[in-house]
């Protein structure tokens, strides 16, 4: 009895220790957001000396010489751009993952290895041949281009999450469907797309999540301030000429609720498109 | 309702034939059941008619249509499968409804037969509930409802009863068996389970390795079986198999002698024989004399019946024995029984056929 008690203390001591260990950074971010003036510095406990908005109306109230409200413009750059990413994703990997779980026909096995093989390779080492690619098809500085390039590392792994999620689905619905009087066609839409839909929410949302908070290849291939999706302009605040570190603070807590707010709406769709296929029945 | 008739479906799958010519009729209004081990194709056979698979070579028809090339859903049946198939995302009144939605039917004739359906099975109450919620029992019911709401000319059942457990397993044996009689439905169903196969068809089909091994009502297949394959399939225990010598009228071998009371089954081709005999078909010897010896290894007495396992000669074979005569039997004893008039099966040692 003592004993279990015992354990128990012990385990929500090690889960305490867990939490802060992962909150700390962001309680420091917090509190750099928070803070008016300069830096807080040489402090333990994080919490902000003298506690200001100054540093959030600084970066969201941001506007160019020419009276354009620059934050609203990447905010929406950010959220088009990753909104068309996860569509595009699950608009390509929808049919590719069902044809791929349902149908036998050449060069199906050879797809998916190729498709795992690309996984492998991070999405920088394609860089100079995507900035080539995508000068060629005049895409270069236009969100379009750098929806495609996202696409190219979100659609596989789309892939691979819905044909996860298409194997789990038993055929037998799809056939009752079709003896129901259903085509092949209205049984997937009416039949296997409702069933995956947990599995369709959260690959969109990593889709999403990843090219929310993609910086590389957004300051590689956008040159233009009014293009710039968020974390470029996260990342100007953290550089050599123009640190602010309180502004960097405020903005990464900027980019960061949108994410939040989706994870929170999503939740149960979330834990049960992780599960899915590990339960039966 | 429709007849079905098959004639020479054949289908292979990656390169294995599976079904190797199979002729079938079934008349309206009949519930014939296919039977075999696993693996002998009768789940393909079921699904071939569903139009789920299409044949290799072979003509499906369905009343006077032909309907090898249709797909499913243009071929009118209803089809009941192993996993009852119920769409997850719907509700049981909507599972009901949705083949009926497919088909353009109206609200109102939608509303009224699944109702109808609804209290036929017992389902008023769980109309609203989603399959999640339901036991494998009330999952079971709804899977015939959606087949039955749709009156369809021909009803498919794949295993149907194989995921419920045995209780409710004989419970909805019955009600199976009750709602062919109610509607004189067409019915095709598909089972290795050879108490469903008896008592639920019409006709049993047993097929073997892709082709009819035998077709006729139950009993019949029962009591005459034309090979050792159905002879071994059907029956529970198991038919017991001895090899013997057939010579003058009576069929020897190591534990047995036992006069062939039918003169004409083997009658004039002696020489070696199987002989097949089923395990209620013996009683405790009266006399001295026995026509089998069997050595007892394991009894199981259940009160109003008892089997006895052991051995006669180097054979296995178990007798089913009544309560009383069971009492006085312990293990090691040798028995000696008697076979019923009639009920000795000989078969070909080669081909397995029975011998006639």
């Amino acid at each position: 009895m003592s004993r279990s008690r015992l354990q128990e203390a012990a385990v929500h001591l090690v889960l305490w220790v867990a939490v802060l260990f992962a909150l700390y950074p962001v309680m420091w971010v917090t509190t750099q957001a928070l803070s008016g003036g300069g830096a807080t510095e040489g402090r333990i406990i994080p919490w902000p000396a003298t506690p200001s908005l100054d540093h959030f109306t600084a970066v969201i109230g941001r506007v160019t010489d020419e009276g354009v409200w620059l934050f609203g413009l990447q905010l929406l750059n950010s959220v088009v751009v990753s909104a068309a990413t996860a569509l595009t994703a699950i608009g390509i990997a929808t049919p590719a993952a069902y044809a791929l779980s349902r149908f036998r026909f050449v060069g199906a096995e050879g797809a998916t290895r190729t498709l795992l093989a690309t996984q492998m390779f991070p999405g920088v080492a394609a860089s100079i041949p995507l900035y080539l690619l995508l000068d060629g098809a005049g895409l270069l500085d236009t969100r379009t281009g750098l929806v495609l390039v996202y696409a190219t590392s979100a659609v596989p792994f789309a892939i691979f999450q819905l044909r996860g999620a298409f194997d789990a689905i038993p055929r037998e619905l799809e056939e009752a469907a079709m003896v129901d009087g259903a085509t092949r066609f209205v049984a997937f839409v009416r039949v296997v797309l409702p069933a995956v839909r947990p599995a369709l929410a959260i690959t969109a949302l990593f889709a999403f999540m990843s090219a929310w908070n993609e910086f590389i290849l957004a300051a590689t291939f956008l040159t233009s301030e009014d293009l710039y999706t968020l974390p470029i302009l996260l990342n100007r605040y953290a550089s050599e000429h123009d640190s602010n570190f309180g502004h960097f603070a405020a903005g990464a807590i900027v980019v960061s609720v949108p994410v939040m707010l989706l994870f929170y709406a999503l939740q149960r769709q979330l834990v049960s498109g992780l599960t899915a296929g590990g339960v039966k029945g | 309702m429709a007849s079905l008739s098959l004639q020479g479906i054949q289908k292979s799958l990656g390169g294995q034939p599976i079904l190797r010519g199979v002729d079938l009729e079934v008349a309206t209004g009949e519930l014939v059941v296919l039977v075999g081990p696993s693996g002998c194709g009768k789940s393909t056979l079921l699904r071939t008619v569903a139009g789920l698979e299409s044949p290799d070579g072979g003509v499906v028809r369905i009343g006077a249509r032909d309907v090898t090339r249709l797909p499913p859903r243009d071929r009118d049946l209803a089809m009941v499968f192993q996993s009852y198939a119920l769409y997850p995302h719907l509700t049981v009144r909507e599972n009901l409804a949705f083949g009926l939605k497919l088909r353009g039917t109206s609200a109102a004739t939608i509303t009224e037969r699944t109702d109808e359906v609804a209290q036929m099975l017992g389902l008023g109450p769980l109309l609203d509930r989603f399959p999640r919620d339901m036991s494998g029992g009330q999952r079971q019911r709804v899977a015939m409802g959606r087949a039955i709401v749709r009156r369809p000319s021909l009803f498919l059942f794949d295993e149907p009863l194989s995921n419920l457990d045995a209780a409710l397993r004989a419970d909805v044996r019955v009600e199976i068996k009750r709602l062919h009689q109610r509607l004189g439905a067409t019915m095709l169903y598909v089972t290795h389970d050879q108490v469903e196969a008896m008592t639920l068809a019409s006709r049993l089909v047993v097929l073997r390795a892709g082709q009819v091994e035998q077709v006729g009502p139950p009993l019949e297949v029962y009591a005459r079986p034309v090979s050792r394959f159905v002879a071994a399939f059907l029956g529970s225990p198991a038919m017991n198999f001895l090899e013997a010598d057939l010579g003058s009228g009576r069929l020897r071998a190591p534990g047995l002698d036992v006069v062939v009371p039918q003169p004409a089954v083997g009658g004039d081709v002696p020489g070696p024989v199987l002989v097949g005999i089923r395990a209620h078909d013996v009683v405790p010897a009266k006399g001295a004399r026995a026509d089998v010896r069997l050595r007892v290894e394991v009894l199981e007495a259940m009160g109003f019946e008892a089997y006895a396992h052991g051995h006669v000669g180097d054979a296995p074979f178990v007798a089913r024995l009544e309560g009383d005569a069971a009492r006085g039997i312990t293990v090691g004893d040798e028995l000696g029984l008697d076979v019923a008039a009639g009920s000795v099966h000989l078969f070909d040692r080669q081909t397995g056929r029975t011998l006639r």
